[in-house]
């Protein structure tokens, strides 16, 4: 018999805690088997942050750091000033985590071109508190702190990150991806593997947006936050690349 | 050279090889001093964003297992309190530098004692301490710095190294050939560097979601903590001997204050000095000692009083402990502590 999918040496055994219709899982799945697919997986330190996914550690199957809410970009780039050149450093943060109160710290390590992959699991919500409003929360969204639904007059707009990094020359490589349906999930997982594969190259700064789901705080299905993503977050946040270096050797 | 400089080539002396920092007078030469210097001896310097972002660089660094350094002043170190507490809950080893100013807030740039609750009570969330060292010369930077980074390593904990304006800038030749060099960094079987092969993945963290688990981590520290206070107690005695009456103070005030026991002395007044060199673990077993035969102490601060409660709780009662301090930036003067001998003197007589 061929196999045609197996679980991934990326992820540990540990049971994810995760609610249904999440799609941390997803996205951990996606970067544990681009580093088992980079043959990596002895060679990356990641750094966990603070929300849902405080618990990567757990299940990422490589060294593991977590850092303190917002500042995984800086304890990124003390790793990565640190460590030989061939290891892997990635950060894992939500949008509450890296477009609030860690504004100051992905901004810069973006602008000093830090060698590093992050993953920005973008979700327009605080899921780990309980579905208050994020920096991303769409207009009009209700979370528990905005309950009338946010308002330009009194919470300002979303902010769209990846266009924002993009306008720092540090920044190698962004992209903007969702995980709604199986087609972008191909997709978001190709960006994850280029991101490594960049920082393999010793490219610089590069982040992989990934449009994913809060069903418990959105108050809607699984099947429901899937298209809520496709209706409501990509005509605000659209998918695709915003910024891509040329290669070393390719600038003219 | 100056204090700030020759902390940083006692910490390069040490087997520090990165620093991040953030400029704030009065310590901006100890950052300019390790740009230019640990890119000589391989190392990698690195301006931050924020004292924020440079402690918690310094969590990346400790975390793949170097001796790693930051330093600020009074209103930057606050802004270092969150990642403390974060390098304590992890046993995190690094070594983190105060240059004290006047404060609160933005205060001033003059030299002051005013953090001294800070740094000695934890100053971050939790239950921890960092062990603290407060050096009173440019030479015994040296020393301390070295002791801060053995102390780090071996306890696995963040370590303060307190000074203040006027140490950080005062200038005194020092010799480094005097101390011994540390031993290199032994290997951190800890560290996240990437498992190479070496067994199961490996985790820095400071989170415990488990109520006892958290309790069982809570209690390690505290056991490190209790180990410390056993062994790392330093303490400088001047002239106590015969001594009726004796000063505390540390730091810089404890100069000052060893100029004025000298004159008192040719007065024929039986003063001496108890210098707390650690200023956690305090030394109170040997504050509590002397107190039983001293009349009277009296504890000296750049602050409005701080230090004075943990000498109070070291006397239990068993000396009267007056206070002087001055505030601000100002700093006393020998003739101002000379007074206050002569003050002790007087109440005591009463
Ligand atoms: C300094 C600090 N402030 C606040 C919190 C509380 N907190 C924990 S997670 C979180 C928000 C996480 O949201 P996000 O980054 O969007 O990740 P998600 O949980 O949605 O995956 C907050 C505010 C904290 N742990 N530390």
């Amino acid at each position: 018999m061929k196999t045609v999918f197996k679980r991934t040496t990326g992820l540990t055994d540990a049971e994810t805690h995760y609610c249904p219709g999440c799609t941390h899982g997803i996205i951990h799945r996606l970067v544990a088997e681009v580093l088992e697919e980079l043959d990596a997986l002895e060679t990356t330190v990641g750094v966990a942050s603070v929300g849902c996914s405080v618990l990567a550690y757990h299940y990422f199957n490589c060294d593991m750091t977590q850092a303190a809410h917002g500042r995984a970009p800086a304890v990124a780039t003390g790793l990565r000033r640190v460590l030989p050149e061939d290891r892997l450093v990635f950060t894992y943060q939500g949008d509450g985590d890296l477009a609030s109160i860690g504004m100051a710290e992905i901004v810069h390590a973006a602008a000093r071109g830090e060698n590093i992959t992050v993953i920005f699991v973008n979700n327009a919500i605080y899921g780990m508190t309980g579905g208050q409003m994020a920096p991303t929360t769409l207009l009009g969204q209700k979370t528990a702190t905005t309950p009338e639904g946010r308002s330009s007059q009194l919470q300002g707009l979303p902010i769209r990150v990846s266009e924002m990094l993009a306008t720092l020359d540090g920044a190698a490589y962004i992209e903007r991806v969702s995980t709604h349906d199986p087609v972008h999930v191909l997709k978001a997982k190709k960006a994850i593997k280029k991101s490594f594969e960049i920082q393999r190259n010793r490219q610089g700064f590069s982040m992989i947006e990934v449009l994913s789901s809060c069903s418990t705080n959105w108050g809607l299905t699984p099947e429901e936050s899937l298209k809520w993503i496709k209706s409501q977050m990509i005509p605000y946040y659209p998918l695709g690349i915003f910024k891509q270096q040329p290669c070393i050797g390719e600038e003219s | 050279m100056k204090g700030n400089e020759v902390i940083g080539e006692a910490a390069v002396y040490a087997g520090c090889r990165y620093f991040f920092g953030y400029p704030i007078t009065p310590q901006s030469e100890l950052v300019a001093y390790m740009a230019k210097r640990l890119p000589e001896v391989g190392g990698c310097f690195l301006q931050a964003e924020s004292e924020i972002s440079a402690i918690n660089m310094v969590y990346g660094a400790a975390s793949a297992g170097v001796r790693v350094m930051t330093s600020s002043s009074s209103p930057g170190f606050s802004l270092k309190q969150e990642g403390i507490s974060y390098l304590a809950g992890a046993e995190l080893p690094a070594v983190i530098v105060n240059i004290a100013r006047g404060g609160p807030g933005l205060g001033n740039i003059q030299p002051s004692q005013a953090d001294y609750f800070q740094v000695t009570k934890g100053g971050g969330h939790g239950d921890y301490y960092t062990p603290v060292l407060a050096p009173s010369s440019l030479q015994e930077i040296v020393s301390l710095t070295r002791e801060a980074f053995r102390i780090a390593d071996e306890y696995r904990t963040p370590v303060i190294l307190l000074g203040d304006g006027m140490l950080g800038q005062m200038m005194e030749p020092v010799e480094f050939e005097d101390e011994k060099p540390l031993p290199k960094v032994r290997e951190k079987k800890w560290a996240t560097t990437g498992t190479k092969g070496d067994g199961p993945p490996k985790t820095i963290t400071s989170l415990d979601l488990n109520d006892t688990q958290l309790e069982i981590r809570n209690n390690t520290l505290q056991q490190k903590y209790a180990a410390i206070k056993e062994k790392e107690v330093r303490v400088d005695e001047y002239l106590l001997d015969d001594a009726a009456y004796a000063i505390v103070a540390y730091g810089t005030v404890a100069r000052i204050a060893r100029t004025a026991i000298d004159r008192a002395r040719k007065k024929g007044i039986a003063v001496g000095l108890i210098r707390p060199v650690s200023l956690w673990p305090f030394p109170a077993t040997i504050i509590s000692e002397y107190s039983s035969v001293l009349k009277a102490i009296l504890t000296v601060e750049m602050s409005a009083g701080q230090m004075i409660e943990d000498v109070r709780l070291a006397v239990e009662g068993k000396a009267p402990v007056f206070f002087y301090g001055r505030t601000g930036g100002v700093i006393p003067t020998v003739d101002e502590i000379l007074q206050q001998i002569d003050r002790l003197t007087e109440e005591v007589a009463i």
